[in-house]
């Protein structure tokens, strides 16, 4: 009985995680209609810049959340940069586009290789969540559960960003058709920068939020980009709807499938993918066909 | 068309003796590197330069022949039988891999086929039973066809060099054939060519076998030249590595996955000597001809060569603008 109950936490502690990750990846893919493969170095890259901060490498010692604000913030003035100077050079070209974020993800990994090393960095929960509360005879780590309040109140933001903001609406239209946002006099190429450093900066929070739980390690990257790919071939590209219902589902297949079938769980990770692509190619919300 | 051929010639005359002019051994072991290599890229060319579909899960069907080579061998089976099931895999495995990922084109194929690619690796990594997870599996010995031993670099190079002008041939009488020239109808004009009444996914369909045949040949071929199989082969890194010699070459054209091959070969070899940074490289030189030189060394060279040497003629208009598939 409390190994299900706790592998149901951590699978919805899991799925918080992948939202804050992938709710940025939905957005630019809806957006610029460019699955960008950065986005799990872009994860890492938090991880590990949160990561100096914490441990005052630089002679810099801040605390967990501001640490986790600062490296959102550097990240995601890093992925507008990668937006400005890199993607904006080849307009509507889509294909080249993806090639060019594959290629900065390798450039990414190995600088974080050569920067911080290839010893895994261990990040201890914030100050006052290291604890565990019990509920009767279960014990929950009291980060994990913070974990999935910081996802909540994301995604509360995000949604109030979109839906009851200028900005959003300019997004929403941006997403639903570019042409016709243009003609209305929406500057949908100014849009792609804002997205794109918003979706690089909740990467990077992902990262350091996450890091307490997963560590900080090379090669994270390429484990996180496949989950943010799932999800939003899950739930459907530009949703953000599709993004939390599509992070909650891999989230528990993740957990459950490591716990109950440990060799096969990346297969079953992808098999909802699969099912998707044969029977609803849009996603479970998406509004169009990528 | 006699330079042509005079350069076909000179190519084909130093390849045949490259073990005489190279400078020792582990130069004719880059050169086979290079030549099965060249064979994956031309598989791959099929797909993305013919056919205009980015696959980025190659490296996924290219690791699937080299693990059932090498598990047949490790559970008893001769040569023989190694190399057919691990062609028959190879296929039957692409044959499931075109199912999935031709449900779309454009982005959604790059999306699909990078996930079926990080599948494949999952499998090889975690599915420890069979592959042997990060350790990987060890072939312990070379087939000998007609007591001819591939044991040694020279004798391995020589079956490599066989066995990539085969490929090479088949995929140029492919390319030339009324099949290639509707792959790239429906590449340039997929709505058109089904208007015309050809059948646009049963031609990507053929193709993607044609490709995963290639592929699965140079996943053998890879296998025995290591000798040893491990999650890496599979890794997403790889099936980049295998794009980027296909772009940086020229897509769509016959010598270019060749020379793309080298290129990536040669600067791996010999860079990995120098400096430990060969993914930042690749990276870079990725970015790079993605934005300088979209259309491949080859292509941007010739076009540069004749620009030097010829008179200045008047810009064509850019071509019409591909259409979207349905």
């Amino acid at each position: 009985m409390n190994f299900w109950v706790s592998l149901t936490v951590n699978s919805i502690t899991f799925g918080g995680l992948l939202f804050l990750l992938s709710s940025g990846f939905a957005l630019i893919f809806g957006l610029m209609r460019i699955p960008n493969l950065t986005h799990g170095s872009l994860y890492m890259l938090g991880a590990y810049v949160g990561a100096t901060f914490l441990v005052g490498l630089i002679s810099i010692k801040v605390n967990f959340w501001t640490a986790a604000v600062l490296a959102a913030v550097i990240v995601a003035a890093a992925g507008a940069l990668i937006e400005r100077l890199l993607l904006r050079r080849l307009p509507g070209d889509q294909l080249a586009q993806v090639l060019v974020t594959l290629g900065i993800s390798f450039m990414a990994a190995d600088m974080c290789l050569m920067l911080w090393g290839g010893d895994p960095i261990n990040v201890a929960p914030p100050d006052g969540l290291g604890g565990f509360v019990r509920f009767g005879s279960v014990a929950f780590p009291l980060y994990r559960l913070a974990i999935i309040a910081i996802a909540v109140v994301v995604a509360a933001a995000l949604w109030m960003l979109l839906e009851r903001t200028r900005l959003g609406a300019m997004i929403r239209a941006g997403v639903d058709d570019p042409d016709m946002a243009r003609v209305v006099g929406i500057r949908v190429s100014q849009l792609f920068t804002i997205v794109f450093a918003l979706g690089a900066g909740l990467a990077a929070f992902a990262g350091i939020i996450g890091a307490p739980i997963l560590s900080v390690y090379p090669g994270l990257d390429q484990d996180m980009l496949p989950l943010a790919l799932v999800v939003v071939i899950l739930g459907g590209t530009g949703s953000l709807l599709g993004a939390f219902v599509g992070s909650l589902i891999i989230g528990f297949i993740y957990n459950f499938g490591q716990a109950l079938l440990p060799e096969l769980a990346y297969f079953v990770l992808f098999l909802p993918m699969l099912l998707v692509l044969l029977l609803r190619p849009q996603g479970l919300f998406g509004r169009h066909v990528p | 068309m006699i330079a042509r051929i005079a350069a076909l010639a000179v190519a084909f005359v130093a390849l045949v003796t490259v073990p005489y002019w190279v400078p020792g051994i582990y130069y004719v072991n880059v050169a086979s590197q290079i030549l099965f290599y060249a064979v994956f890229a031309l598989g791959l060319n099929v797909l993305v330069g013919y056919g205009g579909l980015t696959s980025l899960g190659h490296a996924g069907l290219f690791g699937i022949a080299a693990y059932a080579t090498a598990y047949m061998l490790q559970i008893g089976f001769g040569h023989g039988t190694a190399i057919v099931t691990a062609l028959i895999a190879g296929v039957a495995s692409t044959a499931l891999y075109a199912m999935l990922s031709l449900r779309s084109t454009g982005i959604g194929f790059i999306m699909i086929t990078l996930a079926l690619g990080e599948i494949l690796w999952g499998l090889a990594y975690r599915w420890i039973s069979l592959t042997g997870g990060d350790n990987g599996i060890n072939v312990s010995s070379r087939p000998a066809p007609f007591g001819f031993s591939l044991a040694n670099a020279n004798a391995f190079y020589y079956t490599t060099l066989v066995v990539f002008l085969l490929a090479l041939g088949a995929v140029a009488v492919v390319a030339r054939s009324p099949f290639g020239a509707a792959l790239m109808g429906t590449r340039d004009q997929p709505r058109r060519m089904n208007a015309l009444g050809y059948h646009v996914l049963a031609i990507r369909f053929w193709a993607c076998l044609f490709s995963g045949l290639l592929t699965s040949v140079a996943g053998i071929l890879f296998v025995y030249y290591t000798q040893f199989i491990s999650p890496q082969t599979l890794s997403l890194t790889s099936s980049a590595e295998v794009l980027l010699m296909v772009i940086a070459g020229g897509p769509g054209t016959l010598l270019g996955p060749v020379v793309g091959a080298g290129l990536v070969v040669v600067v791996k070899s010999v860079v990995s000597g120098f400096i430990e940074r060969w993914n930042f490289l690749l990276g870079a030189i990725f970015v790079a001809i993605v934005i300088l030189m979209p259309e491949g060394l080859v292509p941007g060279t010739l076009r540069l060569w004749k620009r030097a040497f010829r008179k200045p003629q008047p810009r064509l208009p850019a071509s019409a603008k591909t259409e979207k598939s349905p």
